[in-house]
């Protein structure tokens, strides 16, 4: 089990991590690995911190505990950073992805962090601009293809544009998918 | 070879009753069984079955109209979970006593108080003793797959009994995982038609259902209750075999893991198995002879096999997600301690964990930790306390 991946989402009720995990499940299991997704049930409340997860290996995975230490970290809302803990249980060689307008250095030094990579990305800004609401999910899971090459982004759109296309009228799609391609162009990583 | 699918456990249940395409279900929803019924009845809206959908206004109404339709000659399911179970319990006792081969899912859910959604054993270990066959399931998979061989278990003719398959709440009927489901025409081919020998309906042959009973013929009819539980075994296993001859995956009457050679095994039901399962591999790899044997059929109980298979171990913990409160143990414990009463060879030392109430994680750590018990109770034979409670502020 030495190749699975563990991930962490953090976000608020209503912003989309359970989605963003299950999507993410959904695209990586159709392209034949085997996934978990499940969010952590507590008292469901708009904007309430929430938590989601995923493992993703290339073997069938058996664990049904809860992630502890999670090697890779989104984070869909800045203002949780000092009100949640986000680097708890993250080996030192962590990833962060945060939805945030500042620079992945900035954040860095938010989170007091020496090792590891930390990656920023305006999702907010985006989800604005190209779905017309404040929806940082679908853009988040667009960086997180970029940065960790899990699947290349035309797996990753024709796969989520499909489970879209199930619940959401076409329009909707569409905005979606733009906002995650332009998630993947603008992520940014240190220099 | 089929497609593997991400799915939620509740999910892949759903979808075998779709498949099995029942003539009745009668249900009502509660937490966290209630996806099963709200995608099922949109199978029943969209047209994608045929079932008569009976709505309710509780689960001892669901129960009893599953059961006045299992009598009337229908294949009849309902689906429910911890307090839903709990309010069905003296409709349980009626469709065994009757021998309705009634089907139904159950959600592993803590019962109050203190009110709790999340998963352990004591609503089904509640129902243990009801006359229900009972068939544990560790992931979405086996959900799914045990729920389409318990329909041919129940209706078989030698064995005509109710059954519950359980799967743990939340952890495996929320999350999402891999599973390869059978094409719609193998697995309705597979369940099969049912057709009841007696049933109300048959109007050429009329029959009473539910008749006073008392000293003179009551103790017969529960004997013969006994006695069609001495069949299961065999019709589970029967059914296995055909099932694997569909699907390629192996079932048994329970699962032993890497317990061949082992010194030391861990006893367990549902979802914890996968976890301790990583830990069995990762304790081999250190040259650790430890197994696990997870429980499949718990009702009947396997004894025989179940002590054969763990006779000759140094040292077995048998953790149970529900407590009995006899101060003896788990139900699950208690019965195993029972079983290897008899069981060949010199006396093995038995422990036994009560975890994960009312959801409680259950982690590698902790399953680690309980190994390294197992063998030192294994190198000192001393036991300090036979049973404990893992993962609980003291």
């Amino acid at each position: 089990m030495a190749e699975l991946l563990e991930i962490r989402w953090h976000g608020r009720g209503g912003q989309g991590a359970k989605t963003a995990a299950i999507l993410l499940g959904e695209a990586v299991s159709a392209s034949g690995k085997y996934i978990q997704a499940f969010p952590e049930y507590g008292p469901e409340r708009m904007g309430a911190p929430v938590l989601a997860f995923n493992r993703i290996s290339e073997d069938p995975i058996r664990l049904h505990c809860q992630v502890a230490n999670p090697a890779m970290v989104v984070v869909l809302d800045a203002t949780l950073i000092g009100k949640a803990d986000v680097t708890a249980g993250v080996p030192k060689d962590g990833l962060y992805i945060i939805n945030t307008n500042l620079s992945p250095k900035e954040m860095r030094e938010q989170l007091g962090l020496t090792g590891g990579k930390v990656y920023t990305l305006d999702a907010t800004q985006i989800s604005m601009e190209t779905i017309g609401r404040a929806i940082p999910n679908t853009p988040m899971m667009g960086a997180l293809i970029r940065t960790t090459g899990l699947l290349t982004i035309d797996e990753f759109v024709g796969n989520t544009r499909e489970r879209l296309e199930a619940k959401f009228r076409p329009d909707i799609v569409e905005k979606n998918i733009q906002a995650i391609e332009r998630a993947y162009q603008e992520v940014q990583g240190e220099e | 070879m089929n497609k593997r699918v991400a799915i939620t456990g509740n999910e892949a249940v759903a979808e075998a009753m779709r498949q099995i395409n029942p003539d009745v279900v009668a249900a009502y929803p509660i937490t966290p069984a209630t996806e099963i019924v709200q995608i099922f009845a949109d199978s029943v809206s969209n047209g994608k079955v045929d079932t008569e959908f009976v709505t309710v206004e509780s689960e001892h109404s669901a129960m009893s109209a599953t059961i006045g339709a299992s009598a009337a000659g229908a294949r009849a399911m309902t689906a429910t979970s911890s307090q839903g179970l709990a309010l069905m319990w003296e409709m349980l006792y009626i469709a065994a006593g009757l021998r309705l081969p009634i089907v139904a899912p159950i959600v592993n859910r803590a019962l109050s108080a203190p009110i709790n959604i999340h998963c352990d054993h004591s609503d089904t270990m509640g129902a243990r003793d009801s006359g229900w066959i009972q068939i544990y399931s560790e992931d979405a998979q086996e959900a799914y797959d045990n729920l389409i061989q318990a329909m041919r278990i129940a209706e078989h003719p030698d064995v005509l009994l109710p059954t519950m398959v359980t799967m743990d709440g939340f952890i495996v009927s929320h999350g999402m995982g891999n599973a390869e489901l059978l094409p719609d025409d193998v697995a309705k081919k597979f369940v099969g038609e049912y057709e009841p020998e007696h049933y109300l309906l048959d109007v050429e042959n009329p029959i009473t259902v539910g008749a006073l009973d008392f000293s003179d013929w009551y103790f017969e009819h529960r004997r013969q209750l006994a006695d069609a539980h001495t069949r299961v075994q065999d019709v589970v296993l029967q059914v296995a075999k055909e099932f694997k001859e569909i699907s390629g995956r192996e079932y048994k009457l329970f699962d032993a893991y890497k317990l061949d050679d082992a010194e030391v095994a861990i006893v367990v039901i549902n979802s914890a198995a996968g976890t301790a399962k990583t830990v069995v591999d990762q304790l081999r790899e250190k040259g650790l002879k430890v197994g696990l044997l997870k429980i499949r059929l718990f009702r009947p109980f396997p004894h025989k096999e179940i002590a054969e298979a763990l006779s000759g171990l140094k040292a077995i913990a048998v953790l149970d997600r529900a407590d009995s409160l006899s101060l003896m143990g788990g139900p699950l414990y208690i019965d195993l301690r029972a079983a290897m009463y008899n069981s060949p060879g010199p006396k093995v030392n038995m422990v036994n964990y009560i975890y994960g109430l009312g959801g409680r994680d259950i982690n590698m750590e902790q399953i680690a930790g309980v190994y390294d018990d197992l063998m030192e109770i294994a190198k000192t034979g001393k036991i300090a306390e036979p049973v404990t409670y893992l993962g609980v502020r003291e």
